[in-house]
């Protein structure tokens, strides 16, 4: 009995292990790929006889991926603290008051889940083109805050009806506005979920490719996975330097990750769930 | 008596006024995402370049997705991709749940961190990689002929037969992580003297998978599948980098030509049309699986 358990154990494991080896590989065969000399055949997973560093230099600045970045981090900051800000405010009302219809209210919201990029990109281009808002890094910006509305409004609601009660009615009792016990009581309370918000919202505009790729024609101004995609078009030849352009479009989520992994593996898991 | 009325009233001004916390973030949400999806389907009943006037067309152009048969094609390619994209990583998650599931997990963290990795990066970034991966001297070559199967290696996604599985391989290797963490997180939340009882009642590794762990994965299992459902219907990023629906049409997908269509064809009206298709496609098979995992608990 027992050692059947035990090997039903350890073939979990060794399953579990097989996917981590899969998972490994392909970061693993890129990262080397970017040692490799620049220009040169480079064969699947091979280790460098001299890391060489300099491809990083090259797609930095030669390649452009300093602009990328900056373009990316742009919108990124338009972002984010847009969506807390205006789904903390939703997220209060729908969770904390009864709001008539707000479940109706709340369910509208919700059903923004389901909008694919490719529902609204197609006017988007020609509604925002004659705002003057394409090649616009504000266009994006407006429309990534729209496209991530749906969750960020759910996640704090979510937050929001999880806070107790008499919290918010004892501070009511004391002659407290709504908007002092949003701003001093329940936004302290709030700072985890807003932080792990922040960070799904960052990562997903961060990682956002369609909608850049349509309202930002202009290829000087493209965000990093944009340039990325652009960049493998027109130079698939030299592996080295697009696999360290690879590497440098992930590298600065990948840091995030590693920092608040626990945050990141939650908000992915139970943002699943609640999505 | 007298005072009540205006008191009711401002009460029911007061409940009204928490809209003004809403207001901010419907705006935003109407604006750029519910009225685009509305204009998206005024846009899809009508013939138009983007340049010149349109043409009313009513439902000719969702007639004209019927007949085409690279538009066919293209909602046919990503209801395979689903079969990847879902069925195959929520397969592998429900096989590491169930191997696991009676067990205290040490080292669970480490995997955690590794099966997570794919869901935070880039999908281009993804879509690059593989394509290296994939090309002549690629790791799966490099490992195909390490083992002496020279004669299988090939550039996979130039293939004709294999391209479209080789792209839906990349969807595997994004989304089983999170079916594993979400299953493997659900399996932890039940009772373990459930299996107790149900081994005492000399029940199998695999009774015990149906009758104790399965049931209990229910709402984690509608989950992964609407998720990975949705990412397959929707697969944009990974096919645009590495094959661009190539070769001939073999993985073009919606989303792929909805992006065509617009934006190079100028066949405005035939991607609004095929955007909107796509989307009733979504949120059929969405409410499909909230309603089924729903009916049953």
């Amino acid at each position: 009995m027992k050692t059947v358990a035990r090997s039903e154990r350890w073939s979990g494991y060794a399953l579990l292990t097989v996917m981590a080896i899969v998972v490994v590989i392909p970061f693993l065969s890129v990262f080397l790929a970017s040692l490799q000399p620049a220009g040169t055949p480079v064969v699947g997973l091979t280790w460098p006889e001299r890391w060489s560093w300099d491809n990083y230099e090259t797609a930095w600045s030669v390649a452009g991926f300093s602009h990328l970045i900056r373009h990316s981090l742009i919108i990124a900051v338009g972002v984010v603290p847009a969506c807390l800000v205006l789904s903390a405010l939703a997220g209060y009302a729908l969770g904390t008051m009864r709001l008539p219809g707000g479940n109706a209210m709340a369910a509208f919201f919700i059903a923004g889940l389901t909008i694919p990029v490719e529902l609204i990109v197609v006017p988007l281009y020609f509604d925002l083109r004659s705002l003057g808002l394409t090649n616009s890094y504000l266009g994006v910006i407006l429309v990534e805050i729209a496209l991530f509305m749906p969750f960020s409004v759910f996640w704090m609601r979510t937050h929001f009806l999880s806070t107790p009660t008499s919290l918010v009615e004892a501070a009511r009792m004391d002659g407290a506005s709504s908007a002092t016990i949003l701003v001093r009581i329940l936004l302290p309370l709030a700072r985890p979920s807003l932080m792990t918000l922040g960070l799904l919202v960052f990562m997903w505009s961060w990682n956002q490719f369609l909608l850049v790729l349509v309202l930002i024609q202009d290829t000087t101004k493209h965000t990093a996975p944009a340039g990325l995609g652009f960049f493998v078009g027109q130079n698939s030849t030299d592996i080295p330097t697009l696999a360290a352009g690879t590497i440098i479009v992930m590298l600065p989520i990948l840091i995030l990750f590693v920092v608040f992994q626990r945050s990141f593996i939650a908000g992915l898991l139970q943002g699943a769930m609640k999505g | 008596m007298g005072s009540r009325p205006p008191v009711r009233s401002r009460e029911a001004r007061r409940r009204w006024r928490g809209y003004v916390y809403v207001l901010p973030a419907f705006a935003f949400y109407v604006a750029f995402a519910v009225l685009p999806a509305l204009h998206t389907a005024y846009l899809s009943l009508f013939e138009w370049d983007g340049v010149t006037l349109g043409e009313w067309v009513g439902l000719g152009n969702y007639a004209e997705i019927l007949q085409d048969p690279i538009l066919r094609r293209s909602v046919f390619n990503a209801l395979v991709l689903v079969v990847f994209f879902a069925l195959v990583p929520i397969v592998l998650g429900l096989l590491s749940a169930g191997l696991l599931a009676r067990y205290r997990r040490p080292g669970m963290g480490a995997y955690r961190f590794l099966f997570m990795l794919p869901q935070v990066v880039p999908l281009v970034a993804v879509g690059v990689t593989w394509r290296w991966l994939y090309g002549d001297d690629g790791v799966v070559n490099q490992a195909l002929r390490a083992v002496g199967l020279d004669s299988v290696a090939r550039a996979w996604l130039g293939d004709f037969d294999f391209a479209l599985i080789a792209v839906g391989l990349v969807g595997t290797w994004v989304l089983s992580g999170l079916c594993m963490m979400l299953f493997l997180s659900g399996v932890q939340k039940v009772d373990p003297s459930l299996y107790e009882a149900a081994r005492i009642d000399g029940a199998g590794p695999v009774r015990e998978f149906v009758s104790v762990t399965l049931p209990h994965l229910r709402g984690e299992l509608a989950v992964a599948m609407t998720v990975t459902t949705v990412a397959a219907l929707a697969s944009f990023d990974i096919v645009y980098v590495t094959t661009n629906g190539g070769p001939g049409e073999q993985t073009t997908v919606p989303g792929l030509l909805v992006y065509r269509l617009a934006f190079s064809e100028g066949k405005v009206g035939l991607a609004a049309a095929l955007a909107v298709v796509l989307s009733v496609l979504i949120l059929g098979i969405v409410y499909l699986i909230n309603r089924l995992s729903r009916d049953r608990t």
